[in-house]
C-alpha cells in the first residue's frame, strides 16, 4: 500500500486544468488529476461528476477544450485513442467497444492479429493465439471463435478487460469495469489488477461499489461537479458520500415502508418459458418484492415475460383477480405494468431526443387534444416530474443521451410514473448509478410503495435487496430456490441461496 | 500469469463449438445465397429444357458468365461501401463513364489496351475518391452524395459518347469476355481470392469494424475517415472494371447501359446476404448474388415472359428471396 506520496515520483498520467462541455453542461471544469506508476487509483463521484469524461480525455477519446494531458511527464495531444495507445495508455470504456459481428479472437487481438508471411491475417492462428491469451488469464469459459454478439454482457466485459490488460500498458483506465461482472469475475479482475500494479502499471478505475474501492484502491480521488474535491489515502464511505454530494446523506437506505393489510395484485402461477420454469409469486399492493440470484438464472426472462416482451410457454398471470394475457408490451402497459430495464439505452430511451419527449412518449394521449400535443400541458407535466425525481440536466429539451446514467434512469422511471402504472418491474435499476442517485431512487421506491404501487425489484446487489424489499425470492436455474423474509432476509442468506440448494441454507 | 482459473463455473462454462458448426454459422448468409443460386440454376435448366427441348450448352454457360461479370464486379464494390454503413448509387454512372471512355479510346494495340485499362480503373478510383471524400470528410449522407454524383457521372458519359458506338478490339473482348468459352470464370475466382485476402488485411478489418460500430472502431485505433474513403475508392475502381467487362462483351460502348447496375448491384448484395445496416457480409456473397440476379433474368427470358413484365417478376423474386433469407435467419437464431 502506498501511504505517502513521494514528491520525486513522476506521475504516470496527469491532467491539469482540463475543461470540456457537452451541450451547455460542463462535464469537466478546470479539473486536475494525477496517478502514479504502480498504484491503483479510484475515481469516485456522483453520476455526471465528470469521472467518465476525465477518463475519455486522458484516454484520447475526447479532446479537452482547455488544459494539459501529460504522460510520464511529457505533454500529450491525443487525436484519438490510437495516440493514447501509442503513449501506453489503454482504456476500458464504460460503453463497451467490442465489434459485435466479429469473433472474440478478432476483437481480443484487434490491431495485433497473427499474420502470415504475406502480411495477411491468419484467422486460425489468431484464434489459437486468443485461446492461449485467454487461458493465460485463467478464462476458459469463453470461446474465442464465438461472435461477440452471441456472448453475454458479462463475458463481453471480461473480453474487453482482457484486451486492455494484455497490451503492456503503462496506464490502464477502467471505467466501471465491474458494472456487469459477477462476484467471481470481480475477484478475477482484482487479481489481474494486483499483478499489473506489482509490474508498475498505473491503474485508474471508477466504481460505485464501495467495498471494491476499499478492497483495491491505494488512493481515492473524489470528483464533484466537473472537478476534483481532493485525493485521499484513507476515506470512509460516509465521508466520501458527503464529499461527493456536498451534503450529508444520513443513511443510504431509507426505512422500509409499512405493509399493513396486504392485498394481492399480481399473481403468477407456474410461469414457464425460455430460461425459467414453474415460477410462482404473489405481489401485493404497496409491497416491494425483491428478486435475487446470480446473473443468468432467469431474472431477465421473468421480467421480460411479465412485461410481455418475451413469450411465456406456460403458466397463468392474474391481475387484481382477473387473468391477463401479456403477449406484448402494449398489453402490459395497458394493464398498468411498467418495466425499467438495466440497459436503459437499448431498452426504452430515445437518446437523441429531449427529456420532454422521452417523458411523455407513453402518455401522448393525455397531453394532446384532437391528436395535437398541448405544449404547455406537456411542459408543466414534465417540470413537475423533473422536480419530483430531481433530474439534473441542461433543460427539458436536452437530448437524453447527454445525461448521466443515473439521470437517464430517472427519466425512464418518470415516463412510467406518468402512465399511472400500478405495477413497477424494476430490473437492476441502480446498476452503474452513483450513491447519491441511488439514495434518491430508494427514497422514490419507498414513496411509491407507500402510495400503494406494487414493485417487483431485481438487483444484482444482495445488500440492496436485503435493505429495501419486504420479501425476497431467490431464483436459481430459472426456479424459485428460496423465499426470504423477516429475520431471514439478509444479504448473506440471499447470496447463499443463489448458489446452493434451498434446503441446505 | 496467475493460473487460478475461472473454469469452475458450471453455470457459465459452455462447450466449444465444433469446427463445422462454427463454419456453418459464421457463413450462413453466403451458404443461403449458394442455396438460392442452386435453386435458380435448377429452375433455369428445367425451363430451358421445357421450352428449348435440350439442355443448356456451352453457349448458354458462356453468355451467362459474361453477363454476370460486370454485375459481379459492381456488386463486390457495392459490398465494400455497404459494409461501412454507406451506399453507392453512383455505381451505374461510373460504369457508364468507363464504358464510354473504353469504347472511344481503345485501339487494337497491346499498349493502348493496357494503358486504357489502367486509365479507366484510375478514373473509376478518382470518381470513388470524390464520393468518399464527400461522405467521410464532408460528413454528408452517402445516399445524397452518390445520388448527385450518379447524375454527374451519367452526364459525363453522355458527353463522351452521345450515341451508342465506338468499338472494342476483338482481342480485348476475347481476353475479358471470351464469347466462345466461359474464360471469365477466372475473373470471378480472382475477385473471390481478392476478397479473401482483403478480409485478412488491415483495411478489410477496418471497413468491417466501421460497419459494426464506428465509435468502437475509432476507439480501437482505426482511422475511420481513411478506411471509409478507401471503401468508396475501391468501389469506384471495381465499378470501372465492370464497365470494361461490359464494353468487352458488347464489343462497343453505350453511355446508358450501366444505369441499371445501381439497383441491380444492391439487389445482388442483398441476395448475397450483405446487411444494408453494415458490418456483416462478404463480397463472395455479393458475387453469388450477382449470379442469382442474372439467372433470374435468364429464367424470365426463357419462360417467354414479356420483357415489359420483367421488372415485375424481378421484384417478386427479390421479395421472395429477401423474405426467405430473413425468415431462415430468424429460425436459425431461435434455434441457437
Amino acid at each position: 500500500m502506498l501511504q505517502t506520496v513521494a514528491a520525486d515520483l513522476v506521475p504516470a498520467v496527469e491532467g491539469i486544468g482540463l475543461s470540456r462541455s457537452y451541450g451547455g453542461v460542463r462535464a469537466l471544469n478546470n479539473a486536475t488529476f494525477s496517478a502514479l506508476p504502480g498504484e491503483v487509483h479510484a475515481l469516485v463521484g456522483e453520476n455526471g461528476a465528470g469521472k467518465s469524461t476525465l477518463i475519455k480525455v486522458l484516454g484520447g477519446r475526447v479532446r479537452p477544450e482547455s488544459g494539459t494531458v501529460r504522460v510520464m511527464g511529457e505533454n500529450m495531444s491525443f487525436a484519438g485513442p490510437h495516440d493514447a495507445h501509442r503513449a501506453g495508455a489503454w482504456t476500458v470504456f464504460q460503453e463497451l467497444t467490442l465489434l459485435p459481428a466479429m469473433t472474440v479472437a478478432e476483437n481480443l487481438l484487434f490491431g495485433r492479429p497473427v499474420r502470415n508471411r504475406f502480411k495477411l491475417i491468419d484467422r486460425a492462428g489468431t484464434e489459437r493465439a486468443a485461446d492461449a491469451l485467454l487461458n493465460g488469464l485463467g478464462i476458459t469459459y469463453i470461446d474465442p471463435r464465438a461472435l461477440v454478439e452471441d456472448i453475454s454482457l458479462a463475458e463481453r466485459q471480461v473480453v474487453e478487460i482482457a484486451r486492455a490488460i494484455t497490451q503492456d500498458a503503462k496506464i490502464l483506465f477502467l471505467d466501471e469495469p465491474t458494472s456487469s461482472l459477477v462476484e467471481r469475475e470481480v475477484e478475477w479482475l482484482f487479481r489481474q489488477i494486483r499483478r499489473l500494479r506489482a509490474a508498475g502499471t498505473s491503474i485508474v478505475f471508477t466504481s460505485h461499489r464501495w467495498h471494491e474501492i476499499r478492497n483495491i484502491a491505494d488512493r481515492i480521488t473524489v470528483f464533484r461537479a466537473g472537478r476534483e474535491v481532493g485525493t485521499y489515502t484513507e476515506l470512509d464511505e460516509d465521508h466520501a458520500v458527503t464529499l461527493m454530494t456536498d451534503r450529508r446523506v444520513d443513511a443510504l437506505y431509507p426505512a422500509r415502508s409499512l405493509l399493513l393489510a396486504p392485498t394481492p395484485t399480481l399473481e403468477v402461477k407456474g410461469l414457464a418459458g425460455t430460461g425459467i420454469s414453474g415460477v410462482s409469486l404473489t405481489l401485493h399492493k404497496g409491497e416491494i418484492l425483491g428478486v435475487g440470484g446470480l446473473a443468468g438464472h432467469g431474472h431477465r426472462e421473468l421480467f421480460f415475460m411479465l412485461f410481455g416482451a418475451a413469450r411465456a410457454a406456460g403458466g397463468t398471470v392474474t391481475l387484481n383477480g382477473r387473468p391477463v394475457r401479456l403477449r406484448r408490451p402494449r398489453a402490459a402497459i395497458r394493464a398498468g405494468i411498467a418495466l425499467v430495464p438495466e440497459d436503459r439505452k437499448s431498452e426504452g430511451l430515445l437518446l437523441s431526443i429531449g427529456i420532454r419527449e422521452n417523458l411523455t412518449l407513453s402518455v401522448l394521449r393525455r397531453v394532446s387534444r384532437f391528436g395535437v400535443i398541448g405544449r404547455r400541458r406537456e411542459q408543466a407535466l414534465c417540470r413537475q416530474m423533473v422536480d419530483r425525481l430531481r433530474i439534473r440536466s441542461g433543460g427539458l429539451g436536452a437530448p437524453v443521451g447527454t445525461l448521466s446514467g443515473g439521470n437517464q434512469q430517472k427519466v425512464l422511471l418518470g415516463r412510467w410514473l406518468l402512465t399511472d402504472c400500478q405495477i413497477l418491474l424494476l430490473y437492476d435499476v441502480t446498476r452503474g448509478v452513483d450513491v447519491a442517485t441511488k439514495h434518491e431512487i430508494y427514497d422514490l421506491m419507498m414513496r411509491l410503495a407507500g402510495q400503494g404501487k406494487a414493485i417487483l425489484f431485481y438487483s444484482s446487489e444482495a445488500e440492496e435487496l436485503a435493505h429495501l424489499a419486504h420479501r425476497v425470492l431467490v431464483l436459481r436455474e430459472g426456479r424459485v430456490a428460496a423465499e426470504l423474509s423477516g429475520a431471514a432476509l439478509t444479504a448473506e442468506r440471499i447470496v447463499a441461496a443463489s448458489v446452493r440448494d434451498h434446503h441446505a441454507v | 500469469m496467475p493460473s487460478e482459473a475461472l473454469a469452475d463455473r458450471p453455470a457459465i462454462a459452455k462447450p466449444r463449438r465444433r469446427a463445422l458448426t462454427h463454419g456453418l454459422t459464421q457463413n450462413a448468409p453466403v451458404l443461403l445465397a449458394l442455396t438460392m443460386l442452386i435453386v435458380s440454376l435448377v429452375l433455369y435448366v428445367a425451363i430451358f429444357l421445357l421450352t428449348q427441348h435440350h439442355l443448356p450448352g456451352g453457349f448458354e454457360i458462356t453468355t451467362t458468365v459474361n453477363d454476370t461479370m460486370p454485375l459481379a464486379a459492381a456488386a463486390a464494390g457495392q459490398t465494400l461501401v455497404v459494409l461501412t454503413r454507406g451506399i453507392d448509387l453512383s455505381v451505374g454512372g461510373i460504369i457508364d463513364m468507363s464504358n464510354a471512355i473504353a469504347a472511344v479510346t481503345l485501339r487494337d494495340t497491346p499498349a493502348s489496351m493496357s494503358l486504357v485499362t489502367v486509365m479507366v480503373l484510375l478514373i473509376g478510383a478518382a470518381a470513388g475518391l470524390v464520393n468518399g471524400l464527400l461522405v467521410a470528410v464532408g460528413r454528408l449522407q452517402p445516399i445524397l452524395v452518390t445520388l448527385a454524383t450518379l447524375s454527374i457521372f451519367q452526364g459525363i458519359a453522355i458527353r463522351i459518347l452521345p450515341q451508342p458506338g465506338g468499338s472494342v478490339p476483338q482481342i480485348y473482348t476475347n481476353i475479358l469476355a471470351n464469347p466462345n468459352a466461359p474464360w471469365s470464370l477466372v475473373y470471378i475466382a480472382l475477385l473471390g481470392a481478392l476478397w479473401w485476402a482483403f478480409r485478412r488485411s488491415s483495411l478489410g478489418v477496418a471497413i468491417l469494424a466501421i460497419g459494426n460500430d464506428p465509435m468502437a472502431a475509432s476507439s480501437n485505433g482505426i482511422n475511420v475517415v481513411r478506411a471509409r474513403v478507401m471503401a468508396y475508392v475501391l468501389a469506384g475502381m471495381l465499378a470501372a472494371a465492370g464497365g470494361l467487362f461490359l464494353a468487352a462483351s458488347a464489343t462497343g460502348g453505350d453511355a446508358t447501359t450501366g444505369d441499371s447496375f445501381t439497383l441491380r448491384s444492391i439487389v445482388a448484395i442483398v441476395l448475397g446476404g450483405v446487411s444494408l445496416f453494415g458490418g456483416r457480409g462478404s463480397a463472395v456473397g455479393g458475387i453469388i448474388g450477382a449470379f442469382i440476379t442474372i439467372m433470374i433474368a435468364n429464367l424470365l427470358f426463357f419462360a417467354h415472359v414479356n420483357q415489359l413484365y420483367e421488372s415485375f417478376f424481378e421484384g417478386v423474386f427479390l421479395l421472395i428471396a429477401v423474405v426467405a433469407a430473413s425468415g431462415i435467419g430468424y429460425l436459425a437464431r431461435r434455434r441457437a
